[in-house]
C-alpha cells in the first residue's frame, strides 16, 4: 500500500486517486472525516433485482406479444418504480460522512466495538449496513442520531491499522445495492489476549491465590454494566433470568501481587504476554493492589485503579 | 460483488408485517381474477389465504408438506377439470392465480417473499389481458401498491406497528415514476407481428358474425357492451341515415343468411356516386377478432390497413385483436351500384332457396301479378304488411319451424331486425326485385359532452337493399315499418329501433363514456403505426424501432439523471438557528483568509488561534468570539436582538492581511 508513486508520475497517479478514489475501492487509510461523494458510492442489483428484471422482461414480452398496452403500462410503472427506487437506495449513503471513530479497548481474540460518529445531516438511513471484515452488521442511523457501534475482529496485539469497512444498504425494496468502501487511516490498540486457565503467581506465600486462582469465589451478585465479562458465572447465569458475576473475596488487601515477566521463563513470549494479561485483569477485578514487572525490569504499580490497569495492558500490548 | 459470508445463511423468518401486506397482494391478485374466475374457486382460493394468515399468526411456520403437495395437486386439478382443459386464457389464470396461493402457504423467509411479490406482479399485468379498461387498468395499478410494501418491509428501518410507513414509499415511488413510466409506454418498440400464437385463438368472438339465422343477434342485442365510437368532423348525420354497414349476406339456405360465394361476384367495389355533401369521421373500433370494419353507409375510400369489399364494405387486413381507429369519408346521400346488374349478381341478387316457404312465396306472386312491372309498389306493400299485419318487434322471439319465413310472416308475426330483414329480402326476391341483407349499426347515442357518437352491440341492426333500376341498391329498413314495439324485458334496450330512445341516461355516465372512450384511443389504441408518427414533432417523420430504442435509453438515462441530481441535493445546510448561521458566516470569512476551525476544535480555542493568525483584525474577532460564547453558551436561548446585532457585525467584519502561516 505504501508503494508510493515518485517523480513525474506522482501528481498524475496523485491526481487520479484524488479523483477516482473508487479505482482502489478504498483501499488507502484515509483520515477522517470521510465524506461518501458520489464517486464513491456503488450500485447494482442484488440478487432479487435480477429477478426482477427477468420478470419485468417476461412482462414487457407477454405485453408486446398480445398488444395489450394496458399491461405494457402496468410494466413500465412497475419497472420504473424500481428503477427509480435505485435512486433512494443510492441516497442511503450519498453524503454520508463518517466523523470521527472512536475504538474501546479490547482483548485480542474478542471483538473490538468501534463508535462511529456521522455527521448528523438530518436524513434517516435506516438501512445502513456496515459489514467489517465480512460480518454484516445492521446500524441504522434513525433521523438526529449519527452514532452506531460496530464490532471489529482482532487478530494482533498492540497498534493495529483499522480494516476496511463496506457500508451498504438495500433499501427501500431490495432490488439494489448500493455500497462504499471506508478504510480510516486509524490505528487501535488491542490489548493482548487473555489467558484465561492461566496458574497463579509463582509467590506461594501470597494470600491471594485464590483471586489468580479464578475459580474460587465468595458469593455470586447480579451483573452491573461495567463488569468484567469473564467474571460472569455463565452456568449459573443460565438457570436465571439475568446475568450473574462472580464475587472474589477480597479479604486480603494488604501485599500487592507482584506479576513478573521474568519469572515466567520455560515459555514461548506470547503465551507469558497472555498469562500476565491474564494476572492483570483478575488483580483488577478483584480490586487487589498489584505490581507488573516486563522483560526490562520496569517495574509498574503497585496500584489498583483503573489507570494503571490500562497503563499496564497497554505495555504488555506495545511489547515487541 | 462479492457477498460477506453468513450474510445470507439463515435469514430471519418473515415479520408479521411483511406476512400480513403478503397476504394482502395475494388476496388483491385473486381479487383482480375474480371476475373471470368461477365464483367457488375465487371462494376457496380467498379462504386458503385467510387460513394461512390465521395459521401463521397463531403458530409462524410453514404449512405440512403433505399439504402444500395436496394443494399443488388439487388447484390445478380442480381448474381442469372444471374446463376441461389446462390450456387457454381462463384455465390459465386460474391456475397461476391457485399456484400463487400455494406459494405463500410455504413463503417463510424473505427469500420465499420476495418470489412471490414477484410472482404475484406477473400475475397481476396478467389480469389486464382479460379486461384493459380504463378502471381495471387503474385498480390492478393500484394492486402494485401492497407488492412495494411488501418488499419495503423486507427490508430493515421500518416501525414494527403501523401500515402506512411501509405503503409510504412505494406510493410515493410509484407517482414519482409515473412521468418515466408514460414515456416508456410511448416509446417501447411495439411488435408488428406478435412472437408467438395469436393471444386467443380459440376465443369467441365478438360483435356481429357474419352469419344470421333466426335469434343468431339475440344476445347481441341485449348486450350493453361497448361496440364503437364515432367522432364525427363536422356536423353528425340525421338520426334517420346513422345506417353503420358492416357486411352483405346475399345467401339465403332456408333458415341462415351468409355472405355467399364471393367468386360469382365482380371483385372490384360497386360505383358510388356522391348526391350530397360528404362526412369525414373517426371510428374507434374496439376488438372484435374479425375482419370487418364499419363504416357509415356508404363509405366512399377505404381506410389505411383495410380493403373495400365489391359491396362497399370494409375489411381489415389483419383481425382486429385489439382495439383499432380509422379515419372514412361516407356520403349519406349517394347512388350505389352499377346503371345495369351484372347478369350474375342478378341471379345471386334473386337467389331462393327451392322448396322453402311456399306461402310466401304465393304472396310475392300475389304482390307481383297486381303491381305489374311497378317495383316499388311491391315495396309499399311489403313494408304495409309488416305495419299493418299485426307485426311485434319482441327480442323474445318465438322459435321458427322448417318453413322460417313463412312461420314468420303468417304465425307467430314477432321479431325483431332479423326477421324483419331477412322475410323482407326473401319477399322481394320471390317477387323477382334483387334484393340483399345487410348488416351493422343503427341508431347509437350520442354523447352530448364530448360530441361522439357512442355505439353498443345492443345497436346492431340488419336491414335490407333492394336493388332498384335508376336508383341502384337502396336502402329499405323493414323494421323502422313495425309499428308495435314491446321493450326487451331482458335488460337490453331495443336498439335496432330506428329512434330508440336512450335519454333516461344519467349524465355522469356519459361523462365516464368519456374518459373511457380517451382511455380507448389514446392508451389501448395506441399501435405500431402510430407509433412511428410518434417522432413527427421532431422532424421524424416514421420513427424506427432503433430509433425509438435510443429515445427510450436518452429519456431513461435523462430521468435517473435528473433524479440523481435531485436526490443528491443535501437538505438545506442552513441552520434554524440565527446565532449558528452567523457564526458559520464567519468561519467561512475566517476560512477564505487561512483559517480553518478542525473538526475537533472548540469556538474558543478556534477565536484564540484567529486572533493570533489575524492580528490586525484580533479586537473585533475577540469581541465577536467572546459575543458568540456568551450568547451561545451563558444564555439558555439567545435573545434575539443580541442575535441580530451579533449578525450584523460579523457581516461587517473584514480582514486586511492574510493570516501569517502558523507556527
Amino acid at each position: 500500500m505504501d508503494a508510493r508513486p515518485r517523480g513525474a508520475g506522482r501528481t498524475l497517479a496523485a491526481r487520479i486517486r484524488r479523483r477516482l478514489p473508487g479505482l482502489l475501492r478504498g483501499r488507502t487509510p484515509e483520515p477522517l472525516p470521510v465524506r461518501l461523494d458520489r464517486r464513491r458510492v456503488y450500485i447494482a442489483p442484488t440478487r432479487a433485482g435480477c429477478g426482477f428484471a427477468v420478470l419485468l422482461i417476461a412482462m414487457l414480452a407477454g405485453a408486446l406479444n398480445y398488444q395489450n398496452n394496458a399491461a405494457l403500462l402496468l410494466t413500465c410503472l412497475l419497472g420504473a418504480v424500481l428503477a427509480c427506487s435505485m435512486l433512494l437506495t443510492w441516497r442511503e449513503l450519498h453524503d454520508l460522512t463518517l466523523r470521527a471513530l472512536h475504538a474501546e479497548h479490547g482483548f485480542c481474540g474478542a471483538r473490538l466495538p468501534l463508535h462511529l460518529a456521522f455527521a448528523d445531516d438530518g436524513r434517516a438511513r435506516p438501512g445502513l449496513n456496515i459489514a467489517v471484515d465480512g460480518l454484516l452488521q445492521p446500524c441504522p442511523l434513525r433521523r438526529g442520531t449519527s452514532r452506531a457501534t460496530v464490532t471489529a475482529p482482532t487478530r494482533t496485539r498492540g497498534w493495529v491499522a483499522l480494516p476496511r469497512m463496506r457500508l451498504s444498504s438495500t433499501l427501500p425494496f431490495g432490488v439494489f445495492r448500493a455500497w462504499s468502501w471506508i478504510t480510516p487511516d486509524q490505528q487501535v490498540l488491542v490489548y493482548p489476549r487473555i489467558l484465561h486457565d492461566a496458574p497463579p503467581p509463582a509467590s506461594s506465600d501470597d494470600p491471594n491465590d485464590r483471586i489468580a486462582g479464578g475459580d474460587e469465589f465468595a458469593a455470586l451478585r447480579d451483573y452491573h454494566a461495567g463488569d468484567p465479562i469473564r467474571h460472569v458465572a455463565w452456568k449459573a447465569s443460565a438457570r436465571h433470568d439475568h446475568l450473574l458475576v462472580r464475587e472474589f473475596d477480597r479479604a486480603a488487601p494488604g501485599q500487592p501481587l507482584r506479576f513478573d515477566w521474568n519469572a515466567l521463563s520455560d515459555i514461548d513470549r506470547e503465551t507469558r504476554i497472555s498469562r500476565l494479561t491474564g494476572w492483570v485483569c483478575d488483580a483488577y477485578a478483584a480490586a487487589h493492589p498489584w505490581i507488573l514487572i516486563l522483560e526490562d525490569r520496569r517495574p509498574f504499580g503497585p496500584a489498583n485503579d483503573a489507570a494503571h490497569y490500562h497503563r499496564c495492558l497497554t505495555a504488555l500490548a506495545e511489547l515487541p | 460483488m462479492k457477498r460477506p459470508p453468513g450474510a445470507r445463511t439463515q435469514a430471519p423468518p418473515l415479520t408479521p408485517l411483511a406476512f400480513n401486506l403478503l397476504c394482502v397482494t395475494v388476496a388483491c391478485v385473486v381479487a383482480a381474477h375474480a371476475p373471470h374466475m368461477p365464483a367457488w374457486y375465487t371462494a376457496a382460493l380467498a379462504a386458503i389465504v385467510a387460513a394461512r394468515w390465521w395459521q401463521r399468526r397463531r403458530q409462524p411456520r410453514r404449512v405440512p408438506a403433505w399439504l402444500r403437495v395436496l394443494m399443488l395437486l388439487a388447484v390445478p386439478g380442480a381448474m381442469i377439470a372444471y374446463y376441461g382443459t389446462p390450456l387457454g386464457r381462463e384455465p390459465g389464470a386460474a391456475i397461476v392465480c391457485g399456484l400463487l396461493v400455494v406459494k405463500l402457504l410455504e413463503s417463510e423467509r424473505p427469500r420465499d417473499a420476495r418470489m412471490t411479490v414477484a410472482f404475484a406482479c406477473f400475475i397481476l399485468m396478467s389480469a389486464l389481458l382479460f379486461d384493459q379498461s380504463l378502471a381495471s387498468t387503474i385498480l390492478v395499478g393500484l394492486m402494485l401498491l401492497p407488492a412495494l410494501a411488501t418488499l419495503r418491509a423486507l427490508e430493515p428501518g421500518l416501525p414494527t406497528a403501523g401500515w402506512r410507513p411501509a405503503f409510504k414509499t412505494g406510493t410515493l415511488l410509484l407517482a414519482a415514476s409515473l412521468p418515466l413510466a408514460l414515456l416508456g409506454f410511448l416509446l417501447i418498440p411495439r411488435l408488428a407481428t406478435p412472437l408467438w400464437g395469436a393471444p386467443d385463438a380459440g376465443a369467441a368472438r365478438t360483435g356481429i358474425s357474419d352469419r344470421m339465422a333466426p335469434g343468431d343477434l339475440h344476445a347481441l342485442l341485449t348486450d350493453d357492451a361497448v361496440a364503437m365510437r364515432i367522432g364525427f368532423d363536422g356536423a353528425p348525420p340525421p338520426a334517420a341515415r346513422r345506417y353503420f354497414r358492416g357486411m352483405v349476406l346475399w345467401h339465403f339456405d332456408g333458415r341462415a343468411w351468409t355472405p355467399g360465394a364471393a367468386a360469382s361476384r365482380p371483385w372490384r367495389p360497386a360505383p358510388l356516386a356522391t348526391l350530397g355533401p360528404t362526412t369525414r369521421y373517426e371510428v374507434t373500433l374496439l376488438a372484435t377478432r374479425q375482419h370487418w370494419m364499419f363504416a357509415l353507409d356508404a363509405p366512399v375510400d377505404a381506410p389505411e390497413g383495410a380493403v373495400m369489399g365489391p359491396d362497399r364494405t370494409l375489411m381489415s387486413v389483419r383481425p382486429i385483436d385489439h382495439a383499432i381507429r380509422y379515419r372514412v369519408t361516407s356520403a349519406t346521400d349517394y347512388r350505389l351500384g352499377p346503371e345495369r346488374l351484372d347478369r350474375r349478381v342478378r341471379a345471386a341478387a334473386l337467389q331462393l332457396p327451392a322448396g322453402y316457404d311456399p306461402e310466401a312465396r304465393a304472396l310475392a306472386a300475389r304482390w307481383r301479378a297486381a303491381a305489374g312491372a311497378n317495383n316499388g309498389a311491391i315495396i309499399r306493400d311489403a313494408l304495409r304488411l309488416f305495419h299493418d299485419g299485426g307485426f311485434v318487434y319482441d327480442l323474445d322471439a318465438p322459435p321458427l319451424g322448417r318453413n322460417s319465413i313463412d312461420d314468420f310472416l303468417f304465425h307467430t308475426k314477432t321479431g325483431f331486425c332479423e326477421h324483419y330483414a331477412g322475410a323482407f329480402t326473401f319477399l322481394m326476391r320471390a317477387a323477382g326485385i334483387p334484393a340483399r341483407v345487410v348488416i351493422g349499426y343503427q341508431g347509437g347515442y350520442w354523447n352530448r359532452f364530448a360530441h361522439y357518437l357512442l355505439i353498443r352491440q345492443a345497436d346492431a341492426h340488419a336491414w335490407s337493399e333492394v336493388w332498384l333500376a335508376g336508383r341502384g341498391w337502396v336502402r329499405v329498413d323493414p323494421t323502422a315499418a313495425v309499428s308495435r314495439v314491446i321493450l326487451a324485458s331482458t335488460g337490453g334496450a331495443a336498439g335496432d329501433v330506428a329512434g330508440g330512445s336512450r335519454d333516461s341516461w344519467m349524465p355522469w355516465r356519459d361523462r365516464l363514456d368519456v374518459v373511457n372512450r380517451w382511455w380507448g384511443q389514446t392508451v389501448v389504441g395506441f399501435d405500431a403505426l402510430r407509433q412511428t408518427r410518434l417522432l413527427r414533432s421532431f422532424g421524424i417523420q416514421h420513427a424506427t424501432a432503433q430509433m425509438l430504442g435510443v429515445a427510450l435509453a436518452v429519456v431513461v438515462f435523462l430521468a435517473l439523471g435528473i433524479g440523481g441530481l435531485v436526490a443528491s441535493l443535501r437538505p438545506r445546510d442552513r441552520p434554524r438557528d440565527r446565532l449558528a448561521a452567523a457564526q458559520g458566516r464567519l468561519q467561512r470569512r475566517l476560512a477564505r483568509h487561512g483559517v480553518v476551525r478542525g473538526t475537533s476544535e472548540g469556538p474558543r480555542d478556534f477565536y484564540r488561534r484567529a486572533t493570533v493568525a489575524l492580528p490586525d483584525a484580533a479586537p473585533l474577532l475577540r469581541e465577536l468570539a467572546s459575543e458568540y460564547l456568551t450568547l451561545r453558551y451563558a444564555t439558555a436561548s439567545p435573545p434575539p436582538d443580541r442575535t441580530r446585532a451579533f449578525a450584523q457585525n460579523v457581516r461587517r467584519f473584514r480582514v486586511r492581511h492574510h493570516a501569517t502561516p502558523d507556527a
